[in-house]
């Protein structure tokens, strides 16, 4: 007991600092000369050039505005969809609900990831090949949100609802007065796991596009950094430094609602 | 007419299936749909200029099996998935015990474990070729400067793979290391506290009480890393490609081969029915053994 309960603080440390270690490395060498860099020298200055670098060797206003549109596009496509969906499963009754529901599931292992070559030929069927709208779109009657929504829906107290009937609220008026205040916290760990998931998103979008017009950052910076363009490895530590930033920094900022937003997300 | 309950009934049904028909539409067209044509598109040719394509029945199927690349493919997912799910699950198990624990620095060791979960996969390649570039990579310098040969971790076929399951292991454990932490919460202390007047040492509280009460957290993550073994894959475009010699190929980036580099889409189509059957193999099992116990 004695011995082993001493060491295990050391232990989880270690195991902490080997875990945040490839981005300290690579935060280190962002701000380095690359052939101090690589010879980890630490006495070495620091400089920002590898980030003018970066900065001119791709078009990166554009990869953040295309990535800021998508996310924003995916998460109104998911809240309008998933919330009438949700709401039709957990609150009106009527025939074939169940079987539906359980179509619907079945698509949390039908992973658009995985129907890449098909949704390809439907997105360039319907002319969505390399725009915004094309990138979302698969992902917007989202299983998972459809699933929370309801859920959330579902502990809405009955009364509210029929007060609200009751004060001639139409069907419509009563999801949107009554229900979609009260699951506010839903939509909230919704909103930041789907950000994140889009902002990290990258083989639908690689495929999707191609033009840099269209491009979101995950796809810019893997073009970027590819061996081919001989980057070397402070400027790519300094292009993906900039990629990550914004949503590193909002996780380190409200780290207790992203953690709270992925277990609302994953236990419901 | 008929009776008011009736019309009520019906009123109700057609608000229900006005609410659901956009989501029905969308799921349609981007799920469903494709569905059905990938295996629509396995079973006929690929189409060229001069010969346009013809039902083929399971040929495909067969042109896959005899493949040994395909076979190569499928192993080093199996071999992916055994490493990738028991380890970063054994790992989020030890985080979370650790994060719960009176612990020096709790805060700290959160989100030290949980930060990889929030960069994409992309960029956390990036950061791990920075370790595994050989002559001037971290991981290369260490294992120099203790007198051994340099490793090209990434270019050589016995680590190949290996490297990008640690990749994986890093990026997944924090993520999985939440949901033991919350079940760990609810767990109440006067547990500990019976345990140990008991006399029962920490190991075994931890053996005989915790990880029966873990169980449905566990099967919820096993379902999810199961589905990651299939799904996390963006890695390879940075680290390896899937070499050398396919050393470290993963199915999705095979499908993803064939259709967009070797424009053969039956034999990605072939691919990927295969992969949804497995997927749904999943999912029955999930629906038919885990439902039972798992409460969401």
């Amino acid at each position: 007991m004695g011995a082993l309960a001493r060491i295990e603080p050391l232990l989880a440390l270690a195991l902490a600092g080997l875990w945040i270690s490839p981005l300290l490395f690579a935060g280190w060498a962002a701000f380095h000369d690359p052939s101090a860099a690589v010879g980890f020298d630490l006495s070495a200055p620091w400089t920002l050039d590898n980030f003018r670098t970066a900065w001119a060797g791709a078009p990166w206003p554009r990869y953040f505005l295309n990535t800021f549109l998508l996310v924003t596009t995916v998460l109104i496509g998911q809240f309008v969809l998933c919330t009438l969906a949700g709401f039709a499963f957990a609150q009106v009754a009527f025939r074939g609900k169940d079987t539906i529901f359980a179509l619907v599931l079945l698509q949390l292992f039908i992973l658009p990831e995985v129907l890449i070559v098909e949704n390809y030929r439907v997105a360039s069927a319907l002319g969505l090949l390399d725009t915004i709208l094309g990138i979302g779109a698969p992902y917007m009657a989202s299983a998972f949100g459809i699933f929370l929504m309801r859920q959330a829906f579902k502990s809405v107290p009955k009364e509210l609802d029929e007060a609200a009937r009751i004060e001639g609220c139409s069907l419509l008026g009563t999801l949107w007065r009554v229900y979609v205040p009260a699951a506010r916290p839903t939509y909230l760990a919704y909103a930041l796991v789907s950000v994140s998931t889009h902002w990290n998103n990258f083989l639908w979008p690689l495929i999707a596009t191609n033009s840099d017009s269209t491009r979101p950052l995950t796809v810019g910076l893997s073009i970027f950094g590819a061996p081919e363009n001989g980057v070397d490895i402070a400027v790519i530590s300094a292009a993906t430094g900039m990629a990550i930033a914004p949503l590193l920094v909002a996780f380190l900022v409200f780290q207790r609602q992203f953690v709270q937003a992925f277990l609302r997300a994953g236990i419901k | 007419m008929s009776d008011p309950a009736e019309m009520m009934r019906r009123r109700r049904a057609v608000h229900g299936w006005l609410l659901l028909s956009p989501a029905l539409i969308l799921l349609a067209t981007f799920a469903f749909a494709p569905s059905a044509m990938t295996v629509w598109t396995s079973l006929f040719s690929r189409g060229t200029r001069r010969r346009p394509s013809e039902f083929v029945g399971l040929e495909t199927y067969q042109r896959l099996f005899d493949d040994p690349a395909f076979w190569t493919v499928a192993w080093n997912n199996l071999l992916y998935a055994a490493v990738t799910i028991p380890v970063s699950m054994a790992l989020a198990l030890t985080m979370a015990l650790w994060a719960n624990a009176r612990m020096p620095a709790r805060g700290f060791l959160r989100t030290a474990y949980f930060t990889p979960t929030m960069l994409p996969m992309i960029a956390a390649a990036n950061l791990w070729l920075f370790f595994y570039t050989p002559g001037f990579g971290v991981l290369d310098q260490l294992v120099t400067g203790l007198g051994f040969a340099s490793v090209n971790w990434l270019g050589q076929p016995e680590t190949a793979l290996w490297a990008i399951c640690a990749v994986t292991i890093w990026k997944e454990a924090g993520f999985f290391m939440i949901f033991y932490l919350a079940a760990l919460q609810t767990i109440p202390p006067d547990l500990e506290e019976a345990a140990s007047i008991e006399g029962a040492s920490r190991l075994a509280y931890t053996r005989r009480v915790v990880l029966p009460l873990l169980a449905p957290t566990t099967l919820f993550i096993a379902v999810n890393a199961t589905i990651n073994s299939v799904k996390l894959i963006d890695h390879l475009f940075i680290l390896t490609k899937g070499g050398p010699s396919d050393a470290s190929k993963l199915m999705l980036y095979y499908i993803w081969e064939n259709a967009f580099a070797f424009f053969d889409a039956p034999a990605a189509a072939a691919a990927t029915v295969l992969v949804l059957a497995a997927l749904g193999g999943l999912a029955a099992f999930q629906f038919r053994v885990a439902d039972r116990r798992i409460h969401y």
